[in-house]
């Protein structure tokens, strides 16, 4: 993967300098870059990852699988942009295997994500069925751990 | 009372303690020291590697292996090598499986060394070459490498070294602590030194996959280094298996064949468990390697770059993962500027002395570590230096 990527996805606080200094280019260069992959719409845009209990206790996740049939004229795509623009639906996407289309849906509580499957996505045409499955935990996200990572055991100074 | 100072045999009392030693203590009394001066990876073991362990554990007798380590890992190691520096083994009768590579060194050091014999040793180095060549009565030759050759053996040095009484060239590239490598045309000056001589090589090469933008070369694949060279390597860098302690020699079968005496006889067999995970370390973790090398590459250009500009000059170190600042400007020594910087800043940095006399005048940093470690450190290097 692209170098420069790779950092922004570690840290995408990362300053130019130091990104320059880390790839062996100058600052004007990762500017250009980072501009570059922006305007080509490879980089979508900066977000933060956080331990979302710590932000919000009551914050409830849940992955729900669709099983769909697409219609003529309304195909996957047409069906999970429909389901896309929904402020609750974090991600979407079409599978493989035993269901069709994947959301992970934000809410407050676990009644209102019940109700947002029951109402808005059970009733969508073409959805033939649902199973909602909430998350209980997040050990990992996005290549980071979630929880604590290990202290480093080594020594402090070893030939 | 027994008079321990006559019990102790002489020629242990007479070797240093490592010259790490007396920083290392210093440095674990203080709190709150953020450190640049380990020489072990990071990253933790491939997780594959582990899980080979624990299946090993659950299916298997743990019980001794052959002596020269299970046949399997020998085949292995074999075909690695040959992928990696295109030198073939024999996995029956020129490999040996050691506790390390630290074991790999000192059995073949003493097959080799008789009293008298003289051993050059390339400095700045790794602490324990000399003290094994003290122990067989050897006597430790030093030969000195300067940041004007980037740290490299140069044919000149060499030949200056040699007289009728060497016997063995210990070349340890990618180097600790300096990160210098040695490259084809590099060797080849010194092959060529060698070729004609009853000289023998213990090729040190635990940093063979740590090289950033080449691949690293080894002397015993230089026209007519094979029959002259022990290749030393090992799991402990490459796969960070450090405390699996695990490493091996490749050699031609008349030096393995004493080498193994040896290793029979103090060891019996390596670590049973640690050998079923090198098969998969060997077998199922390139890409792993390859995700640890560029990681280290960029923390590599942040370091060098941020001595640079700090103003330490700092040459291009193309492998293992060291750097090797100057420190000349400050008018400090190297020991010096360690203490005063753990004092003063808390990083703990390591001596450039502490690996031959002729590292004196530089330090060795670490980037065995995370960006965002190495960037608070680096932070506290630069304020140090501000402020002299």
């Amino acid at each position: 993967m692209n170098e420069l990527i790779t950092l922004l996805k570690q840290n995408a606080r990362f300053s130019n300098q130091q990104l320059a200094s880390m790839l062996g280019i100058s600052e004007a260069e990762v500017a250009e870059k980072i501009r570059q992959l922006e305007d080509d719409g490879v980089i979508k845009g900066y977000s933060v990852i956080v331990d979302e209990n710590r932000v919000d206790k009551d914050m409830v996740i849940a992955n729900i699988e669709l099983k769909v049939t697409p219609q003529r004229d309304f195909g996957f795509d047409e069906l999970a942009k429909t389901i896309m623009m929904y402020d609750e639906v974090e991600s979407i996407s079409l599978m493989s295997g035993s269901y069709d289309l994947s959301v992970t849906v934000k809410g407050n509580n676990l009644k209102s994500i019940a109700l947002f499957v029951s109402q808005r996505l059970a009733t969508i045409e073409g959805v033939l069925s649902t199973a909602t499955h909430f998350v209980l935990k997040t050990y990992k996200d996005k290549g980071i751990f979630i929880e604590n990572e290990e202290n480093d055991e080594r020594s402090m100074i070893a030939p | 009372m027994i008079d321990y100072n006559s019990v102790l045999s002489e020629k242990i009392k007479n070797i240093k303690p490592s010259g790490i030693r007396k920083f290392f203590d210093l440095a674990a009394m203080m709190k709150g020291v953020i450190s640049l001066g380990v020489g072990e990876p990071d990253f933790p073991t491939p997780w594959t590697v582990r899980k080979a362990a624990i299946d090993t554990l659950e299916k298997k007798r743990i019980i001794y292996t052959a002596n020269s380590g299970l046949a399997e890992l020998r085949d292995e190691i074999a075909g690695y090598t040959k992928k990696k520096i295109g030198v073939e083994y024999d996995s029956k009768h020129e490999v040996v499986v050691t506790v390390g590579g630290s074991e790999a060194i000192d059995i073949a050091v003493r097959a080799l060394v008789d009293p008298g014999d003289e051993v050059l040793i390339v400095e700045p180095c790794f602490v324990c070459y000399a003290p094994i060549v003290e122990l067989m009565g050897g006597v430790a030759v030093t030969i000195k490498t300067r940041v004007e050759d980037n740290f490299k053996l140069t044919a000149q040095a060499l030949k200056e070294k040699i007289t009728d009484k060497t016997k063995l060239l210990i070349l340890p590239f990618p180097n600790n602590p300096t990160g210098a490598i040695m490259t084809r045309e590099d060797l080849e000056p010194i092959a060529e030194v060698l070729r004609d001589t009853n000289i023998m090589i213990l090729s040190d090469e635990i940093y063979s996959e740590l090289t950033y933008g080449r691949k690293h070369c080894s002397i015993a694949s230089l026209d007519g280094m094979r029959e002259r060279t022990i290749l030393v390597n090992g799991f402990s860098k490459a796969f960070a298996m450090t405390g699996w302690r695990l490493g091996y020699l490749a050699a031609p079968a008349p030096v393995v064949e004493q080498a193994l005496k040896i290793h029979q006889y103090a060891i019996m067999s390596s670590p049973t468990i640690s050998q079923y995970a090198a098969i998969e370390a060997l077998t199922g973790c390139e890409n792993e390697v390859r995700k640890m090398v560029d990681e280290y590459n960029v923390r590599r250009r942040l370091v060098v770059d941020s001595f640079n500009k700090m103003g330490l000059t700092c040459f291009n170190p193309e492998g293992a993962f060291y750097v090797f600042p100057c420190i000349k400007s400050t008018g400090m020594t190297s020991e010096e500027f360690c203490e005063r910087l753990l004092n003063e800043q808390k990083v703990a940095v390591v001596p450039g002395n502490a690996f031959g006399e002729c590292g004196e005048g530089f330090i060795r940093v670490s980037y065995a570590y995370s960006l965002k470690h190495l960037m608070e450190a680096l932070g506290r290097i630069e304020k140090f230096i501000s402020k002299q």
